[in-house]
């Protein structure tokens, strides 16, 4: 039997959601493989949800709204962009970016929600089926996926992204405004770094350990590892548990 | 709601299969996915029906209700968007709180666009009732929103679009307040000499209505008055006026704003002086007054529209320019009159009708090009004329520039007090240009007339009638129920608020404030339930009602279960 992939849509009420119904009301027809959770508005959708539902094995996570400028709530999808583009670098870390899509349909839309829907299964299938799927998953994948879950909804990331829009599109006080690059740029740092840490936190778990030996277990620089092991210690999230021959063992708090 | 129900720990759901004759029946088994779904835990009873919006449908599921002691019901068929209403209502008169209700849409979203793949029709019609009754599992009862209506209105702008909203407000016996910011009412019908298309002296007209509105009950003129300040929200908000250096208060249930539009000056536009090149708002004095001695007159449309800095046509220009080189005619049959346009806007029967006559009295009417420009001399104006495809020279004595009708420069004051938004050219921007043209996304504030975009006066007064009606929807009702799946902020999630204050940047709505205790504070009646507060919460301290991360988590965990 050819790969039927299995997709998760986040649909805004106002507009997608209502799109798909405009499509079922023409019977224009499309493939069964997407199932929908009703959101009031795409800004609604968070980081975790897409990324919990990458993590159960689905492969695939399609966000849709209403167009910009045409949103219920003004703005909700100008935020939904954000964090979805958020989310999208997070996953591109692990090579699961092409699984996620975010999209406008208005109510109007019956025809695109289906032509959208229709692409979206033909490209997954082209992928093949998501690692995290089936009985023997990528277990070592499913990780990193946990630390970007535990990443994208820690306090930092949530702030800077929150944040985004005020930062980029509005001056300060001195009328400057931060341009979307150097913003871009510290984003995509802090991504990076807070993948690693959370990483980090996840490996140590379990058992204690060193920087040699996470900077091992993890692929990453040790000289990387102990700059993320003193933020880390700033945050209260681990703590030297012994020193073994001047080696300090980390603990997870 | 009862409060046995809200206090019962056991989930006990009931799932409700709906054929819809055989738009769902037709393709899926709804008897075998009934009977599937009753193995689901925590599922008490499942059936299908065959109409489950039915009469005996609705009656079925109160019966299973009670039989069965029910306290979270899925119906499975056609979408909540028309259908919701319909089985909450069923459900709180069965005796369950309405929120305790799910949809599925297993008919519009699945068998009407999957009719060729019944199997997959069918797994994923399982699947989403599993979903569905996931997230019933997970819902809280919740209480609607009481908003007690204060039935007296504000009324911001006395021109004919604000007089024509407050005149219909207060026959309708609603207490209403007409602001204007100059000593006295009429707004731009002041300046003008005549309207068109009926030639009509716009002092006399707007006389009429000014008596009507000073001879009104109820109604309450405040001249030389402006806003000062604006809070609360629908049904309860609370004014501050400021009338010639004193404050006064009002407190209204609903605003309109009718502060309609500024005109344009064409300062270094056609080297413009005020003199023999002038304003057609210039022009209407003048035709006032009879001050008009010129011979040949030329006026130029479209000066400072539809270019870079204001891309959009005023609507009204083209028409004023008609009529007033209709009245110049009437006056002295022998002034020449050319104007020279982009392209003509005369809408409607009555305004073509008034362009032929136009020009049958002789009126020349010249198109030019924008890449083009006329040239203005001092006594003649150079114009390529598109029609013959080469240059005319025309000589003028008086030259009349229409320029546009542009925002009033203190609408971002007025729109960051009401927190309405406005559009690029600093007009206010309605709710939806189609389907909510004469609202505000915020409740309780409405608008009408040029303060939204350029419009005659016709069209002001049937905007300022549609501002009062819409009004009135709310006025009229002594408390109103907003929804109650709103954000809230836990009392016991308040400890990880940090005070970032995010919530309050994210809100469209200005439903969340800091109070007087430096805490976040979310007003429910503002709030319309986006969710966008709770998934940016840096802390995730801010719950969506009906829509919380506990259940959307536990529909994605059913989607991902098989």
């Amino acid at each position: 039997m050819s790969f039927e992939p299995k997709l998760l849509g986040f649909l805004c009420n106002w507009c997608s959601y209502a799109g798909a119904d405009l499509a079922g009301v023409s019977r224009i027809q499309y493939p069964p493989n997407m199932r929908v959770i009703r959101v009031m508005c795409s800004g609604r959708v968070e980081p975790k949800f897409i990324i919990q539902a990458l993590q159960l094995g689905l492969d695939g996570v399609y966000v849709m709204g209403c167009h910009i400028g045409d949103c219920h709530y003004l703005e909700g999808n100008y935020e939904a962009v954000r964090k979805f583009e958020m989310t999208k670098k997070f996953l591109s870390l692990i090579g699961l970016e092409n699984r996620i899509r975010l999209d406008w349909v208005s109510a109007s839309e019956g025809q695109r929600f289906s032509e959208f829907v229709t692409k979206f299964v033909n490209d997954i299938k082209e992928i093949g089926p998501s690692p995290l799927s089936g009985d023997n998953p990528d277990n070592n994948l499913l990780d990193k996926l946990k630390a970007i879950k535990m990443a994208a909804s820690s306090n930092r990331m949530r702030a800077l992204v929150g944040r985004e829009r005020k930062i980029t599109e509005e001056a300060n006080v001195y009328g400057e405004r931060y341009p979307q690059e150097k913003f871009d740029e510290l984003m995509n740092q802090a991504i990076k770094d807070e993948f690693e840490r959370h990483h980090i936190l996840l490996a140590l778990e379990k058992y204690s350990k060193s920087v040699k030996d996470i900077a091992k277990e993890l692929d990453i620089d040790p000289s990387i590892v102990l700059e993320h092991m003193l933020v880390l210690k700033a945050r209260s999230q681990v703590d030297f548990g012994e020193i073994i021959e001047n080696t300090p063992i980390f603990i997870r708090i | 709601m009862s409060k046995e129900n809200k206090d019962k720990k056991e989930v006990r759901v009931g799932v409700f299969i709906c054929h819809c004759g055989s738009n769902i029946g037709g393709i899926i088994n709804c008897k075998k996915l009934a009977d599937y779904a009753g193995t689901f835990p925590n599922v008490a009873h499942s059936e299908d029906n065959l109409y489950t919006c039915s009469e005996t449908g609705l009656s079925s599921i109160k019966n299973a209700i009670k039989e069965h002691n029910l306290n979270r019901v899925v119906v499975a068929s056609c979408t909540p968007r028309t259908h919701e209403p319909l089985f909450r209502e069923c459900i709180s008169e069965a005796g369950l709180n309405q929120y305790l209700f799910n949809f599925v849409n297993i008919r519009d979203q699945c068998t009407w666009v999957h009719m060729k793949d019944p199997e997959g029709a069918y797994r994923k019609a399982v699947d989403l009732v599993r979903m569905g009754v996931a997230k019933a599992e997970k819902l809280e009862p919740l209480d609607t929103i009481n908003i007690k209506i204060n039935p007296s209105a504000l009324v911001i702008g006395g021109g004919v679009a604000g007089m024509s909203a407050a005149l219909n407000l207060s026959k309708q016996g609603f207490k209403t307040y007409l602001v204007e910011k100059e000593d006295k009412l009429g707004g731009r019908l002041n300046s003008l000499y005549k309207l068109f298309p009926y030639d009509i002296e716009a002092s006399e007209f707007v006389g009429k209505i000014i008596s009507n509105v000073q001879n009104a009950k109820n109604l309450e003129i405040l001249t030389s008055s402006k806003v000062k300040s604006i809070d609360g929200f629908v049904g309860n908000f609370e004014i501050e006026i400021d009338q010639n250096g004193i404050s006064k208060n009002l407190d209204v249930g609903a605003i309109i704003v009718a502060v309609g539009s500024s005109s344009l000056d064409p300062v270094g536009l056609f080297s413009y002086d005020g003199k023999k090149r002038i304003s057609q708002l210039e022009l209407e004095a003048k035709l006032k007054n009879n001050e008009i001695s010129a011979k040949d007159i030329v006026m130029i449309q479209c000066v400072g529209s539809r270019n870079d800095d204001r891309p959009y046509c005023s609507s009204v220009c083209c028409m004023s320019a008609i009529k007033n080189a209709l009245i110049i005619k009437e006056m002295n049959s022998n002034t020449h009159v050319t104007i020279l346009f982009r392209d003509l806007y005369t809408p409607g029967t009555e305004y073509e009708e008034y362009y032929r006559k136009a020009r049958e009295q002789g009126i020349i009417f010249v198109k030019y090009d924008v890449e083009k420009m006329p040239v203005v001399e001092e006594n003649n104006i150079k114009v390529y004329n598109e029609y013959i495809g080469s240059e005319m020279v025309i000589p003028y004595d008086l030259l009349v520039l229409s320029t546009p009708l542009v925002a009033n420069a203190d609408n971002k004051e007025l729109a960051q007090m009401l927190k309405v938004p406005t559009e690029a050219n600093g007009f206010f921007l309605e709710a939806h240009v189609k389907l909510r043209p004469s609202d505000f996304a915020t409740d309780g504030v409405y608008i009408g007339g040029s303060a939204k975009w350029p419009v005659d006066i016709a069209e002001s007064i049937t905007q300022g009638y549609s501002a009062a009606s819409r009004a009135s929807t709310i006025l009229s009702h002594k408390e109103i129920e907003v929804e109650g799946a709103t954000s809230y902020l836990p009392e016991f999630n308040k400890n990880l608020c940090t005070g970032c204050e995010v919530c309050i940047k994210v809100c469209p709505f200005h439903a969340i404030i800091k109070n007087e205790d430096d805490e976040i504070e979310i007003i429910e009646a503002l709030c319309k339930g986006c969710g966008v507060c709770g998934a940016t919460c840096t802390n995730q301290a801010i719950v969506i009602r009906h829509f919380t991360d506990e259940q959307i988590i536990s529909e994605i965990y059913a989607c991902g279960g098989q």
